[in-house]
């Protein structure tokens, strides 16, 4: 028995934590609409889960994914990518330029490559360079953000509808809507059955007017979890993000294997700023991005370097960002008492586990937010879109320990190095 | 050339080097852009009007105080891109208590002043007990802290603030006229005001070097910048060091603000500069956290900017181009510093073997 126990626990210890299947995603989602719903029963707040709050919590989710998307990319090859945020913007304008002259799909090409230009100037200046990566990232922040503001003055001015901050009106990429499906579960929606009209909204915005670049960055995610985990290529790339030594040593090229991983961060990057142009919106607009390039950051490390972990993450984030449009401080107000419900859970867990101080200030926080709700009827909207920061904040606060980063990641690594 | 000669000379090279390269490559994306590099240039390198060194003065007084509170962190291998979101807190907390006015005259400059100093150094703060205590790294959670201090401003600036009649525009109470900061001119013209503050800038400067170079706090501090491992070894506590860092750069960030809100704009409102703590990022990096090097990076970037304001009317061309050259310095500058020491590296090593050549020489000669 002893060595069956202690064979178990050493596959427990082999297994690395921190993974998500894609099933646990399908039923996290469950739970969370599920969660929704009971809260939409109790507080008779009813925007929280309808079609229109699910499709703009997939419409803002999407360009924050990808952005984490190029993070992952880079950082499981060992590169810092805080430039996110102007491959991002280089992508808003490749998209106006090319999406006007010709045609929204090559936009899309658009805001790739100019992503992936960002992402080339990053390469060059952190893996043949030896750049800070930070300070690289920070310099093309700044790069793009006049670049594209140079450019967009130069190409968009005197065009029909165009300016010194804006491109003329794009056309819209193809979107899918199964007419029939889409409204008979509007009709299902509409009963206002528990759960099940919920359920029914939640479909429904996946068959109505889907557009074709979200089933894109779906397909990507998927993409970068098999090839990253699931191919030579991909262990060697992340072999150059845990111990790049090492990975030299076995005949890894890992010059060429940061190279690519930090292109396609930037093409990833580039396609969320694209997507904001394309479909959040009907044009390239000076600041579409509004620091979603830190967002997807933040999203990326919240997701422990991970695809599953980082889309749950961008879902967060895009959540409440389209809670801070829509009716906010009513649906706000109303997830209150679910965060004060779910730190009761949490404190009644930790203090079985004899963590009692942890115990205690989940309590004393549930307290508050309980207190919060009852005692005022709406949250202002500045606190719903602080709220993922926050979040993120108290995330790596309480369980940094939990997060693990690749090894190597950050660190400047010279060819040659490896002895 | 002499080893001291030849370290001039390779200092001088590397931001030469890198301005010019920044400057190449500019011309290139206008060459490229079919935009008339001659007259960009002319314009941009003209000599400026007396208004135009005034506002030039002024910007880069700002951007200096931005430069030294990032340099700080620099120091000790802290990364302060917090800034932004600090100075912004801190020139609220500052215009809302300037502009209540509970003190008369100077004392409510000062006490503003300190409260500025106060916010700035805790949403600091916040970022050094996590990195100490926690091992959060400061780049994460400043960017965190930089989007929440966007969003508590904006509320507490619709809490606090008085709307003007008809306007959109939102701001704090005006600053009592007794309690600005007085100007003075460069000439007898109008617009040629510089802001008071750049004195206090210049004491900042004095007092950053004093505290790194002649203080045992600001020796600890250096020696934890460069070896954390060592500074422990010799007994330095470098947790309650990286606290210390954090308050020290985000009370400096807090000041970044007054200068212009005690100097011209004299309360805080939606339309307030932002931006200001990045560009402390790449002016830190240019002068080499040096307080020299920064005020003359502060000089060169506010140039810049004051420079290009004509371009769109003269030549047709969007001034932006100059963030361009602005970011690209920032890579050339470190991707110089880098160049050049290598190749001091290998001057030296040849000299050192030309030496050690000469000396067995010597010694072969005395012992035939």
């Amino acid at each position: 028995m002893s060595t069956l126990a202690s064979a178990k626990d050493r596959l427990a210890a082999i297994r690395p934590k921190g993974r998500i299947s894609p099933w646990w995603i399908l039923i996290g989602l469950a739970a969370a609409l599920f969660l929704l719903s009971v809260l939409q029963l109790v507080t008779g707040a009813d925007d929280l889960a309808s079609s229109g709050t699910i499709r703009a919590t997939i419409i803002a989710t999407v360009p924050i994914a990808l952005a984490g998307l190029g993070g992952l990319w880079s950082e499981r090859s060992g590169v810092v990518n805080i430039g996110l945020e102007g491959m991002m913007i280089l992508g808003t304008f490749g998209a106006g330029y090319l999406g006007f002259h010709y045609g929204p799909w090559a936009g899309v090409l658009g805001a790739i490559a100019m992503g992936a230009i960002g992402g080339l100037i990053h390469a060059v200046a952190t893996v043949l360079f030896g750049v800070d990566h930070i300070i690289s990232g920070v310099a093309i922040n700044i790069i793009a953000l006049g670049a594209t503001q140079y450019l967009a003055a130069l190409t968009f001015t005197g065009l029909p509808g165009g300016g010194q901050t804006q491109s003329p009106t794009l056309g819209d990429v193809n979107s899918i809507t199964i007419g029939p499906l889409s409204d008979a579960l509007g009709d299902i929606e509409g009963s206002g059955i528990f759960f099940v009209s919920e359920l029914a909204a939640g479909l429904r915005a996946l068959v109505t007017e889907l557009s074709l670049l979200v089933l894109l960055a779906l397909l990507l995610f998927v993409l970068t979890y098999f090839v990253l985990w699931r191919t030579a290529f991909g262990l060697r790339l992340r072999s150059c993000g845990e111990s790049p030594a090492a990975a030299e040593t076995l005949g890894v090229n890992v010059y060429r294997y940061k190279f690519i991983a930090v292109l396609v961060s930037g093409g990833l990057a580039g396609l969320g700023g694209g997507f904001l142009a394309l479909v959040a919106s009907s044009n390239y607009r000076d600041g579409q991005t509004g620091g979603r390039g830190y967002i997807g950051l933040a999203a990326m490390i919240f997701g422990n370097w991970r695809p599953g972990g980082l889309l749950a993450g961008s879902g967060l984030f895009g959540y409440t960002e389209t809670l801070g449009l829509r009716r906010g401080g009513e649906s706000v107000h109303a997830l209150l008492l679910l965060v004060a419900a779910l730190l009761v859970i949490v404190a009644i867990w930790q203090w079985r586990r004899l963590r009692h101080v942890s115990a205690g200030v989940s309590a004393v926080i549930a307290l508050g937010a309980a207190a919060l709700y009852y005692s005022i009827d709406a949250v202002s909207g500045d606190f719903t879109r602080m709220a993922p920061y926050v979040t993120t904040l108290f995330v790596l606060a309480f369980a940094s320990q939990r997060l693990r980063m690749p090894a190597a990641d950050g660190q400047i690594y010279r060819r040659g190095t490896a002895g | 050339m002499t080893p001291r000669l030849t370290r001039i000379a390779l200092g001088i090279a590397a931001p030469v080097l890198a301005l010019a390269a920044a400057f190449l490559i500019t011309s290139l994306v206008l060459l490229i852009a079919g935009d008339p590099v001659g007259e960009v240039w002319s314009t941009i390198l003209s000599v400026p009007a007396t208004r135009n060194i005034a506002n030039i003065i002024n910007s880069a007084t700002v951007l200096y105080i931005s430069g030294l509170a990032v340099a700080v962190g620099f120091r000790m291998n802290l990364f302060n891109i917090g800034v932004d979101g600090q100075y912004r807190i801190a020139a609220f907390t500052a215009a809302f208590v300037a502009g209540e006015a509970w003190l008369p005259g100077y004392l409510n400059t000062l006490l503003a002043i300190v409260a500025a100093i106060l916010v700035g150094a805790a949403w600091a703060g916040i970022a050094g007990v996590l990195r100490a205590s926690r091992g959060v790294s400061e780049v994460i959670s400043t960017i965190m802290l930089n989007a929440i201090s966007t969003y508590l401003v904006a509320y507490l600036l619709r809490k606090a603030a008085v709307q003007e009649q008809g306007s959109n525009i939102i701001a704090t109470k005006e600053i009592p006229e007794g309690s600005r900061i007085p100007a003075f001119s460069l000439s007898d013209q109008a617009g040629t005001t510089v802001y008071g503050f750049v004195f206090i800038a210049i004491l900042l400067g004095i007092g950053y070097w004093v505290m790194l170079n002649r203080t045992r706090f600001g020796f600890d501090l250096r020696a934890t910048g460069r070896s954390e491992t060592a500074a422990t070894a010799s007994g330095i506590n470098t947790k309650r060091m990286i606290i210390y860092t954090m308050l020290i750069s985000g009370g400096l960030a807090g000041l970044v603000g007054l200068p212009i809100l005690f100097g011209a704009a004299y309360s805080y409102g939606s339309t307030f500069q932002s931006g200001l703590g990045f560009a402390g990022i790449a002016i830190a990096l240019l002068g080499r956290n040096h307080p020299i090097g920064i005020a003359l990076g502060a000089l060169l970037f506010a140039f810049l900017d004051e420079q290009s304001n004509p371009l769109q009317i003269l030549v047709g061309v969007a001034p932006d181009i100059v963030k361009i050259t602005q970011g690209i310095i920032v890579l050339t500058v470190v991707i110089a510093y880098e160049v050049v020491r290598r190749i001091g590296v290998r001057i030296e090593q040849r000299q050192v073997a030309q030496a050690l050549e000469r000396a067995a020489r010597d010694r072969a000669e005395v012992s035939a």
